[in-house]
């Protein structure tokens, strides 16, 4: 029976379900129904996206909790005709500012700094100089599977010899350096080549946001700098037109156009396994209302655990795989502020707050607001990263008026004495202080406020501990470990069953490597 | 316990029976077993080798690792951790089990015994805890607790062992089918009987709580005294067990989560245990790579050898060929066995070569001189030793 004719036979069945609708489910979704598959995307929530989904969170006020995007990559942007789909590729890459309370902002653009010594703004092109031919040697491996440890086939041997050949190719000298720095803490690279405290604080926060470490922490601050810098923007931040929504609205239109079916406000309740002979098979989902729904390939878009523990069920999997799922490090440190503001705030010393503004006076205060959240605490001076989204879409606020968006770090998942509303509006409020530092006036614009602790997320997003990346991104959970062996490759113990959300290779952040690298997997 | 002992904790802990042990250990034979004080034979090994054989013989299991298990979710839990049907094991009822690692290989064995419809014990060699902890993890409505020493637990073993019992007055005990368990009053509690053990013979063991541990040795000896009654030890046990082909950890098998080389610990197929690894059942930890295993075939296979001559193989190499140039496998356990009246063996012996010849080059001790001999082994397809009397209901009378 030819393929086009068993559909028609089957009428109801499809070729993958892919569970969840955020950016990489529908990355997934679209290539897989570009090469002819017939695919279901169901989603929780009444909108697709994920954490990159726009939400109204006060009347005629848009956000969406990731704000910008630093390194979606180009080939998804062409191989999915994002552009025709209405993505704007000319997006407008943001400033990183780094805001100083006596108004010495250290402004990064693309190729420069300035706000700092002549002798650090030298530094800074000898150090992003070397970062950018470092991240050019990870470059290819973000959109590659991993290779398997042991029994490998020769692609897998080839994927192990090529990382070793680019690291090789850069230079005895590089190399040697690139070994060093690559899982050195943020603080001592930062230490080795500036002065100024915001500048390094600046700097290093791309290697700690959405994860739990801070400067002095060692496993893989560097390496995630390195990986926000993949895509061809290098790890500049842009809010494209459209904002994040944007490219969520284009990533639908072209896995819908496909023929890919986008089903909101369908939640999961189990994934179905069939037992044969052979072994478990995914054969399907049921959604919380008993409904059941059949597939080849079942794709999971959640968090590893949520998937493995939740979705299909621990007595479905080997006790050894269970327990490395379990173990997985999952607890979020970030939390999301929204302010609706009657009108653009000043910051003390900006012309326009138009940048990324990250408030972090050094890396000492991003180490002591650590040490809080470490021990289950809230920090007494939260460090942050500001946008003003409705300064570049001003779709997003009522005319005149303004969004601000804020990851707030660090805000334990767990705190000590339990979340509750005083919890959250105490840090809140520390919040909104630390940016009344540098934007003195800043409460008189407040309408309205919104604070998102990780544990909200998780709520909210149905995303294990509210974490960003599903789970750490961190040297034991990266690349072949990720999330964990037998599960590294997209596949998983259970036929049929896949992952394709941030919790694989390469990560978190709006990326989309894993819903491609994934789809391509399912595809072989 | 003695707080101003600096060694307390070292200090090997006595089971409820000890008192009565150590009158009737006249060798002050002892060695250790998880922790408790263990004795190794009491007066002669082969001694109690034979009242296991011919009359009846009490071995301590209170060392033995006991785990309850309960809950709406633990006949999933165990259906999920070990490789045969729990659910199939009936109220009253035990199954001698395996549980593997992921890839397979054999953690350890056991025994389960089904108390309730949610409620099981678990008996293993090892301390289990970690692993039953893990086992349990995800199910919402199962507790595990380890009642090593809630428990106390005699093995009564040997052919007078059921007479003994009705002597003692536990009527209807020559009821109890092999693998049965059950309940007798006793002093104001309840005596478990289940009719299991380790020496392939007809056997019980008795479960009692510690308190009345004595009451339950006292009576047992007072019913036994004219059926030979008599307390063996570890080195007995070994002998009745080897008869009966029953693998023992660190002879037969080396615990997988104590394994560091790669593929030095075995599997249940390897084990010639694939009788009850059931891909019928429900999904167990270790499936696909034990299905792959059956399907490829296994690269070892526990061999029953029985070998010319009457020098004990122990520790020897199997070889294809009687010039010894081929090796081919290695013996686990052997000995002389005066039951059988055969020279005995278990050995690992490589899948492939099982079909052919098989020899073993044994070293034996002469006076201080040392001897080799070569000898040809004979396979066996069942046990060494298996009485009718073991597994007929009633069992004969003495």
């Amino acid at each position: 029976m030819s393929k086009a004719l068993k559909r028609c036979v089957e009428l109801d069945r499809y070729d993958s379900i892919i569970i969840g609708a955020g950016h990489n489910a529908l990355v997934c979704a679209a290539y897989l129904a570009r090469s002819g598959q017939r695919v279901l995307v169901l989603e929780a929530a009444d909108t697709p996206g994920g954490l990159g989904a726009s939400r109204e969170f006060h009347p005629g006020f848009h956000a969406s909790v990731a704000h910008t995007i630093s390194h979606f990559p180009q080939q998804i942007v062409s191989d999915l005709k994002l552009a025709s789909h209405g993505f704007e590729t000319s997006s407008s890459a943001l400033p990183t500012v780094g805001l100083s309370l006596d108004k010495k902002h250290v402004v990064l653009q693309q190729n420069s700094v300035s706000g700092t010594s002549a002798d650090d703004a030298d530094a800074y092109q000898n150090y992003s100089r070397l970062m950018r031919r470092f991240a050019a040697v990870l470059r290819p491996f973000w959109l590659r599977t991993m290779p398997r440890i042991g029994n490998n086939s020769l692609a897998e041997m080839m994927t192990f010899a090529h990382i070793g050949l680019n690291i090789r190719r850069i230079g005895k000298k590089d190399m040697q350096e690139f070994l060093r720095i690559v899982s050195l803490p943020a603080r001592d690279l930062m230490d080795e080549y500036f002065d100024n405290d915001i500048l390094k604080a600046t700097l290093s926060w791309d290697g700690l946001i959405g994860s739990k470490l801070a400067p002095r922490s060692p496993n893989g601050a560097v390496l995630a700098i390195l990986y926000r810098m993949a895509g061809e923007s290098r790890g500049v931040h842009a809010i494209p037109a459209g904002g994040v929504n944007g490219l969520i609205e284009s990533l639908c239109t072209s896995a819908t156009t496909s023929g890919a079916e986008i089903r909101n406000a369908t939640t999961v309740s189990r994934v179905l396994i069939d037992r044969t002979d052979n072994g478990l098979k995914a054969m399907g989902v049921q959604l919380i209302n008993g409904e059941k729904i059949q597939a080849d390939n079942i794709v999971s878009a959640t968090d590893p655990q949520r998937t493995f523990l939740d979705l299909v069920g621990v007595e479905h999997l080997d006790i050894g795989f269970t327990n490395r799922i379990r173990r997985l490090r999952c607890d979020g440190y970030v939390a999301k502020l929204h302010l609706a503001l009657n009108g653009l705030p000043d910051f003390n010393g900006l012309e326009r707050p138009d940048g990324r503004m990250i408030i972090a006076p050094s890396m000492d205060a991003i180490e002591f607001a650590f040490d809080d959240a470490k021990y289950g605490e809230c920090p007494n001076q939260p460090v942050m990263e500001i946008v003003l989204p409705s300064v570049h879409d001003a779709s997003l606020a009522p005319d005149g008026q303004h969004v601000l968006s804020a990851h707030v770090m660090y805000v334990p998942y767990r705190l000590k004495e339990g979340w509750t509303d005083a919890a959250r509006d105490l840090i809140c409020d520390r919040a909104i202080d630390t940016i009344a530092q540098y934007a003195p006036r800043i409460r008189e614009h407040i309408i309205h406020r919104e604070f998102l602790t990780p544990s909200d997320l998780e709520q909210n997003y149905r995303v294990t501990g509210g974490h960003w990346h599903h789970t750490e991104f961190a040297m034991d959970q990266l690349l072949m470990m990720r999330p964990t062996y037998e599960a590294a490759q997209y596949g998983t113990p259970i036929p049929g069953l896949f992952l394709c959300g941030a919790g694989c290779h390469p990560g978190g952040d709006i990326m989309g490597g894993a819903g491609h690298n994934a789809a391509r997997e399912i595809l072989r | 316990m003695n707080t101003t002992d600096p060694y307390a904790g070292e200090r090997l802990k006595l089971s409820p029976f000890h008192p009565r042990q150590q009158a009737l250990n006249i060798r002050d034979a002892w060695s250790a077993w998880n922790g408790y004080k263990f004795a190794d034979y009491y007066y002669d090994a082969e001694y109690e080798y034979f009242c296991v054989r011919n009359s009846c013989g009490t071995y301590d299991i209170c060392p033995m690792q006991k785990y309850e298990i309960r809950g709406r979710d633990a006949e999933v839990m165990l259906n999920r951790m070990v490789t045969r049907d729990v659910a199939k094991i009936r109220l009253n009822r035990v199954a001698y089990c395996v549980w593997c690692t992921d890839e397979g290989r054999m953690i350890d064995d056991g025994t389960i015994f089904r108390l309730a419809g949610d409620k099981f014990m678990l008996t293993c060699g090892s301390p289990c805890n970690a692993w039953l902890e893990k086992s349990a993890f995800g199910f919402d409505e199962v507790s595990v607790t380890d009642v090593t020493d809630d428990l106390a637990a005699l093995s009564l073993q040997g052919p007078t062992s059921c007479a003994v019992l009705k002597n003692m007055g536990l009527h209807g005990i020559d009821t109890a089918k092999p693998f049965d368990i059950m309940y007798f009053p006793f002093h104001g509690d309840t005596l478990m009987v289940s009719r299991t053990g380790f020496t392939g013979d007809l056997g019980y063991e008795l479960w009692i709580q510690p308190a009345l541990a004595l009451e339950l040795w006292d009576e047992l000896y007072a019913a036994g005294e004219n059926y030979g009654i008599q307390p063996y030890g570890e080195a007995a046990t070994n002998m009745a067990r080897l008869e009966a082909a029953f693998i023992m950890p660190a002879m037969e098998f080396n615990e997988a989560l104590r394994t560091v080389h790669f593929e030095h610990d075995q599997t249940p197929f390897e084990l010639n245990l694939g009788w009850m690894v059931d891909f019928k059942k429900p999904h167990f930890s270790g499936r696909r790579a034990l299905l792959k295993e059956k399907q490829r075939g296994s690269k070892y296979t526990l061999t029953k050898l029985d070998i010319e001559g009457n020098k004990p193989a122990e520790g020897s190499y199997i070889y294809k060929n009687k010039r010894c140039t081929r090796e081919i496998g290695y013996v686990t356990s052997a000995m002389w066995s005066p039951a059988v009246k055969a020279n005995i063996a278990l050995a690992m012996i490589k899948t492939e070569y099982l079909q052919g010849e098989l020899w073993a080059e044994i070293y034996y001790e002469k006076e201080l001189r040392q001897y080799s001999r070569v000898a040809r082994c004979t396979r066996k397809q069942k046990p060494f030793w298996a009485p009718p009397r073991a597994r007929a209901t009633p069992p004969p009378d003495f």
